[in-house]
């Protein structure tokens, strides 16, 4: 079985996205090939993973072009599966490629696809609420990856890397800036590994300080629910839940939190729950896996000098 | 400035999530809501680009004589008309190609659509029909502008916001941040009952995808309880019990 991975450029190197969906597809099939977009560095950090060779075409495309790029390389049934990622390049490129190629497109998975007579693969409905068992009924199928569900697995190696030559559309949408601002925020939220929240339970914006010193010392990303960024305690890109991002870290640890449904329905995904409440009856307390009943302004302290000796034993 | 905004039907957030059988949702004691991203985001958006430019709003679904009280609540909102395409919410290619085969015939300037539903978590409604229409495509902006035929917007992404330009006519998926959630009033809510509300028959599109089965995600083994006093444990247990740190 052939598999074809379209893999994020971010300045010559793979996105963390693309690494995983190259992943996924190593541990469907061993034969993986990687398609990258513009001038990439060396095999762009896919043979690592698992790539066995990498094709890269150069040039600066909107999705409508690199759909097209994918279409052309998959055609006539080249790949039995494509993967790519669930992010918004994913989600733009993808049901093109699909459309292109009448194949069918199962979007979002969080694990492994069984592929032996027709693929069947499960993914996330209900916003994590509940999973469904998808199948595809083509002979080529698209999955894209949520990220964060997979994880980078490095099995070592270097991609064999060729260029192709496939004439693209013009491009009809341009990006011509990014605004950075986020980026002295610390960790990307949804790429973080660790998640360091809080919510109304912290009484204003003022209190954040040991918010941010537990997340910093720990490397966590912050994030907060949503009324705390609807009042402009926090800024809107920390939102977590069912109208904001949603995040699956490893460890989340929610400070001040009810734990509405549609709070958790965003991070329900994480793999450990921390919830710091003073209300032992807070629903957050049913998902976490260690709760402390406390005041968070008596435990934060606490918490923040235990992570300190830990960071500096270790 | 001709609007389609495209509405989908789910579970109110707080719904409890059963299934009658392995495929079926259980739908008793249900309340139904406009998905928020295309309620909250597009549907307001929709009306703030007509009310500062001109134009009509449609809104169109693709479902069951049940869709009625949803397409009639977006009317109450602001939107001028109503289409319910009459066919199975069978996958999400079906739905796309149900709405790209309606709107082919209509040509829209701007398809605005959520950026995904909040039941099915699915995404690709909008690419699939900006790829039927052969039209540019933005998944997830935070904001539209629109001047002419000239589109500006910007989506948020994990390290800042990317801004990008295109022309119209064109498909967005909207996420937060588009607009602000407008409560119908009754005004809105009167002037809903006499606007059009057209029942279009399907185009007979098929799926290419099939649920299974749905399951429940594993239960969590339960809470693991720490003293507030022996707060500091935590770090430890986060160590060598759970192995995240
Ligand atoms: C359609 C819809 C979509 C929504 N989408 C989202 C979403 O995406 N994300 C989201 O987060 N919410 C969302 N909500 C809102 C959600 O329902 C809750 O209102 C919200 O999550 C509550 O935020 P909170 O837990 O910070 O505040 P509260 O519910 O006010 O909870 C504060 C908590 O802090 C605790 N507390 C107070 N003081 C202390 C202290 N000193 N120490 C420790 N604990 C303390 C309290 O016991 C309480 O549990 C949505 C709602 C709707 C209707
Ligand atoms: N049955 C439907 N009728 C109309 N629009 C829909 C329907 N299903 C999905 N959509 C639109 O497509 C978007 C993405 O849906 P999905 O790909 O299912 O997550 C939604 O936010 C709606 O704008």
């Amino acid at each position: 079985m052939k598999i074809l991975v379209f893999v994020e450029n971010n300045n010559g190197k793979a996105t963390k996205a693309g690494l995983e969906a190259v992943s996924y597809a190593k541990s469907l099939a061993t034969d993986v090939t990687a398609l990258m977009i513009g001038s990439v560095d060396g095999d762009g950090g896919v043979g690592e993973c698992g790539a066995t060779s990498l094709k890269v075409q150069a040039g600066d495309c909107d999705s409508k072009a690199i759909a097209n790029i994918i279409a052309q390389e998959a055609r006539d049934g080249a790949y039995s599966i494509i993967v790519a990622s669930q992010d918004n390049l994913g989600k733009e490129v993808m049901p093109r490629v699909a459309v292109m190629n009448q194949c069918s497109l199962i979007s979002g998975v969080t694990a492994l696809a069984k592929t032996e007579g027709g693929v069947v693969v499960q993914r996330n409905v209900f916003s994590g609420k509940a999973l469904a068992e998808v199948s595809s009924s083509s002979t080529a199928t698209i999955l894209t990856v949520l990220p964060n569900s997979f994880g980078v697995k490095k099995v070592g190696g270097t991609a064999n890397v060729s260029t192709l030559n496939i004439p693209s559309a013009d491009s009809k949408v341009k990006l011509i800036e990014v605004k950075g601002n986020h980026a002295e925020a610390g960790i990307p939220l949804p790429e973080a590994d660790l998640v360091v929240s809080a919510g109304r339970g912290m009484k204003g914006p003022e209190n954040w300080g040991p918010v941010e010193e537990l997340a910093s010392i720990l490397g966590a990303a912050t994030a907060c629910s949503r009324p705390v960024s609807d009042i402009g305690w926090r800024p809107h890109h920390e939102h977590v839940g069912q109208t904001g991002i949603a995040i699956r870290p490893n460890l989340y640890i929610a400070i001040g939190i009810s734990g509405a449904i549609q709070h958790l329905a965003g991070v329900n995904g994480s793999k450990v729950i921390v919830v710091i409440n003073k209300d032992p009856e807070a629903p957050f307390f049913k998902a976490a896996d260690y709760g402390i009943v406390g005041d968070a302004f008596e435990v934060l302290p606490k918490l923040i000098d235990a992570a300190k000796t830990f960071k500096a034993t270790k | 400035m001709k609007i389609l905004v495209c509405v989908s039907k789910v579970p109110d957030t707080t719904a409890k999530i059963a299934f009658s059988n392995p495929t079926t949702y259980d739908e008793s004691g249900v309340t139904f809501i406009i998905n928020p991203y295309d309620e909250w985001y597009a549907l307001v958006r929709a009306l703030e680009i007509k009310e500062s430019i001109g134009g009509t709003v449609v809104v169109a679904s693709v479902g069951g004589a049940d869709y009625e009280p949803i397409i009639r609540k977006a009317l109450a909102i602001g939107a001028d008309e109503g289409v319910r395409i009459d066919a199975p919410e069978n996958d999400s290619f079906s739905v796309a190609t149900e709405i790209a085969t309606y709107a082919k015939a209509q040509s829209f300037d701007l398809i605005l659509c959520g950026k995904e539903t909040i039941q099915y978590n699915g995404g690709v409604v909008p690419g699939f029909i900006a790829e039927m229409l052969d039209l540019p495509y933005v998944a997830g902006a935070s904001k539209l502008e629109v001047n002419g035929t000239a589109v500006k917007l910007e989506r948020e992404i994990a390290t800042g916001i990317e801004v990008f330009e295109s022309t119209l006519p064109m498909v967005v998926s909207a996420a937060k941040g588009m607009a602000e959630q407008r409560i119908p009033n009754m005004r809105g809510i009167m002037a809903a009952r006499t606007k059009p509300l057209a029942t279009v028959p399907s185009c007979g599109a098929s799926a290419n995808t099939s649920v299974l089965q749905f399951n429940m995600p594993p239960a969590k083994s339960g809470c693991k309880m720490i003293a507030p006093e022996d707060a500091a444990s935590l770090i430890q247990l986060l160590h060598e019990e759970a192995k995240v740190i």
